[in-house]
């Protein structure tokens, strides 16, 4: 970002809408996922060995295409953009979907494709992936972000969807590695949310393929991480407008004191408030999809702004439909809880709301104050 | 009459006729208006073309790049955004013709005799009383909140014509002359220390019905129109970031490390991000309404830009330290223009307050919310079906 852009915001413009191909896209994820795994699916599942529907990996990422849609035709991809990728994150984010969509197909993808060209084991790595015949994750705990140097240690805990790995991506002292899942050991963790497994990941040194030197694998990481956050916004927005849409259709219908409870003036103003919260997610998480598929210099304001303010959407959607279902939203037979474990993780995934507002303090030039104190201790 | 070249061609011979350099503001303001140009998508003879409303750029785009005068539309937005759009759907040839013109120039400016001290958010409960006596209605009763008041030629009125029917069938729609020795205009002070407003008290005013709006006792819907023509800027300038009120806090913040706190500092992060997403939130329902997608995100503008707007100018008062115990002045005046940034934090702080309240409570639009946008059921009522003599007040 130059110093112009900083101080006076001239920004050039993003296209905020759904184009017709996405509004297609989005109606053949949301029936697929209506029909393969719907949420009484999802809590028959959840406490068994794997809560991921068998066979829905192979028809959304292969044959609907949607693990390709970051990676260039000639990778073997769609072509697509991120733009796509975000409407596909909305409908699991709506359907808190158990795939392995964010880690492998977003976060994995984007960081092969920093690497695509220069490494040939990351070329072909990506176009597994990107067919959806190669699940792929990043070996970092679900809650790393684009703005700290990654650590790196023979074991690391809370890797998201770890469990589905086919390969895992290692970062090292000496650069980035491909370790088959064969050679890791991968123990399951018990999650917050149960709809997306999280396993303590240990492999030996100098064990897999080594992808990029440390430099390299650092910038791909961060390009990957930041692509994650970005598109994660998606997924919120998608949970919140569900959220919202089950609150507004269980108000209707159930009566107390004679009436249906939303027309009580109480309630009606709060799902009120959180329809204009998941209309200004709605623009923020478009925005950030944008800047990521145009590669804009803003990205990483834009993606920063999308996670502070729509992590936070997301969990107060969550934490409303919950209330304002009263007693059953709390039973573990209501598909509320799934909603409300995913957005409460969701807040962590891949930066908290805090640390986004640290980056977007550095970005436009707004500093932490420093503070001395005389006579205070 | 109705392509992109033709409008294009039409304006350049405007300013070819019409040099702006060398023209009088309001001679060219007016050929503007002679030449269908004034609001391409109103009717011809009337100051459009019958032209979609989209094209309404390419004229003003001509005209900014020549340097045109315009008609100062935030001086005259109630004329425009209000009174026009409803002397245009229900005034007579005759009232359109003698009306519009004055109006979109500039020359006469309008204003909303709607509000009353006891109807507010409830404005159908108004009392203010219209009794027919021949040719005319004669008009008795009191409006509040009414801006430009002072400065206006003519009011658009509702009045309440039949007490004896429930409120929403006995008001009636009216073209008000300011003029009339029964119109007495007081200013109206507000917490800022400024008087925008005004009361207006009608005694014995005398209004032609030929000056009538719409049948009597249909002014409820009448004034639906009103409403619903709120002025929305479609293909408006886009708002840059940092443009509104955040960009003052965050230039105090730039320019005044010795103020800065971690709690102003978490707070100040918190809102810029928030008034960010609105920027963008603007942006969206701008594009959707050039793609012809218009959406009720319309609502959520107004309801954003409030709590935004005085979240941000009470933070800027803490930020100031020891100036935000100060005020500029307090002395009375009547500004014509209303500018929420203009003037200090103080002022800004206290004139956002109104934010919430002009223009619909965020009470009020949290229901229109609820109800139209999501679909919630309606609060139980006991006022649909009493005659408006019965209501309680």
């Amino acid at each position: 970002m130059t110093e112009a852009t900083k101080q006076t915001g001239q920004t050039e413009q993003l296209d905020l809408l759904y184009s017709e191909t996405e509004e297609d896209l989005r109606a053949a994820v949301r029936a697929l996922l209506a029909d393969r795994a719907g949420h009484q699916d999802l809590l028959g599942r959840i406490e068994t060995e794997s809560p991921y529907v068998p066979g829905l990996w192979k028809a959304l990422a292969g044959d609907m295409g949607a693990a390709g849609l970051l990676v260039p035709e000639k990778l073997g991809g769609q072509g697509a953009s991120h733009r796509e990728a975000a409407v596909v994150l909305e409908e699991l984010g709506r359907a808190v979907t158990p795939a392995p969509y964010l880690t492998s197909a977003v976060v994995a993808t984007e960081t092969l494709l920093a690497l695509a060209g220069e490494s040939a084991p990351a070329t072909e790595l990506l176009s597994g992936l990107a067919s959806g015949r190669t699940v792929a994750v990043l070996v970092l705990p679900l809650s790393a972000h684009p703005y700290a140097a990654q650590p790196t240690t023979s074991s690391v805990v809370g890797v998201a969807d770890a469990v589905a790995a086919d390969v895992l991506l290692v970062s090292r002292a000496d650069g980035l590695y491909a370790v088959p899942a064969a050679e890791a050991t991968v123990e399951p963790q018990t999650p917050l949310d149960l709809t997306r497994p999280l396993a303590k990941v240990s492999t030996e040194a100098g064990s897999g393929t080594r992808l990029a030197g440390p430099d390299e694998a650092a910038a791909a990481i961060r390009r990957g991480l930041l692509a994650g956050a970005g598109l994660l916004a998606s997924e919120q927005l998608g949970l919140a407008e569900w959220c919202l849409e089950e609150t507004v259709r269980h108000t209707r219908e159930r009566h107390q004191f004679n009436r249906p409870v939303g027309s009580f003036q109480a309630l009606k103003h709060r799902m009120a408030q959180l329809w204009l919260d998941v209309v200004g997610a709605r623009a923020a998480a478009r925005a950030a999809a944008e800047a990521l598929a145009t590669d804009s210099p803003d990205a990483p304001l834009t993606v920063a702004v999308a996670q502070a303010y729509c992590s936070k959407v997301a969990v107060r959607a969550a934490e409303e439909c919950v209330q304002l279902h009263g007693g059953i939203g709390m039973t573990w037979e209501h598909p509320a809880h799934l909603a409300l474990k995913r957005a409460k993780s969701d807040q962590l995934a891949l930066g908290s709301a805090g640390r986004h507002q640290d980056a977007i303090a550095a970005l436009v030039d707004l500093p932490a104050p420093q503070v001395e104190v005389i006579g205070a201790r | 009459m109705t392509d992109a070249e033709e409008i294009r061609s039409l304006t350049r011979q405007l300013l070819a006729d019409n040099p702006p350099a060398t023209t009088d503001r309001t001679d060219f303001l007016k050929a503007r208006f002679d030449a269908g140009l004034a609001w391409v998508h109103y009717p011809v003879g009337l100051g459009g073309l019958a032209a979609p409303r989209a094209l309404q750029a390419v004229v003003d785009t001509e005209l900014a790049a020549a340097g045109a005068p315009d008609n100062d539309p935030r001086r005259i937005g109630i004329g425009l955004g209000m009174a026009a759009p409803t002397l245009l759907a229900y005034g007579s040839e005759e009232v359109k013709r003698r009306f519009l013109r004055p109006l979109w120039v500039g020359e006469e400016v309008w204003c909303q005799l709607f509000s009353e001290p006891g109807a507010g958010s409830d404005l159908a409960a108004l009392g203010t009383r219209a009794v027919r006596d021949g040719e005319d209605w004669v008009v008795d009763g009191q409006k509040v909140w009414t801006s430009s008041a002072h400065v206006a030629r003519w009011a658009i009125l509702i009045a309440r014509t039949d007490p004896d029917v429930p409120k929403h069938r006995g008001i009636t729609y009216f073209v008000c002359d300011m003029t009339d020795p029964g119109v007495e205009v007081r200013p109206l002070r507000q917490i800022t220390g400024e008087a925008e407003f005004n009361e207006v008290f009608l005694s014995g005013v005398r209004i032609p019905d030929a000056h009538r709006l719409g049948e009597i006792g249909d002014g409820w819907r009448v004034a639906q129109t009103t409403l619903m023509n709120e002025r929305v800027s479609i293909g408006g300038a886009r708002i840059p970031r940092e443009g509104g009120m955040i960009g003052k806090a965050a230039t105090t913040w730039r320019e005044r490390p010795e103020l800065r706190t971690h709690d102003l500092h978490r707070r100040l992060l918190d809102l810029w991000v928030d008034a960010e997403v609105a920027r963008l939130t603007g942006e969206r329902l701008r594009q959707q309404l050039v793609a012809g997608q218009p959406g009720p995100e319309g609502s959520a503008m107004k309801l954003g830009f409030a709590r935004l707007n005085q979240a941000i100018s009470g933070l800027e008062v803490e930020l100031l330290g020891e100036e935000g115990l100060l005020y500029g002045e307090w002395e009375m005046r009547r500004p014509d223009l209303v500018d929420f940034t203009g003037r200090d934090a103080g002022y800004r702080y206290l004139r956002s307050k109104g934010n919430s309240i002009e223009g619909g409570t965020t009470e009020v639009l949290l229901n229109i919310v609820a109800e139209r946008v999501l679909g919630l059921p309606s609060e139980p009522r006991n006022d649909k079906d009493v005659a408006w003599k019965d209501l309680a007040r």
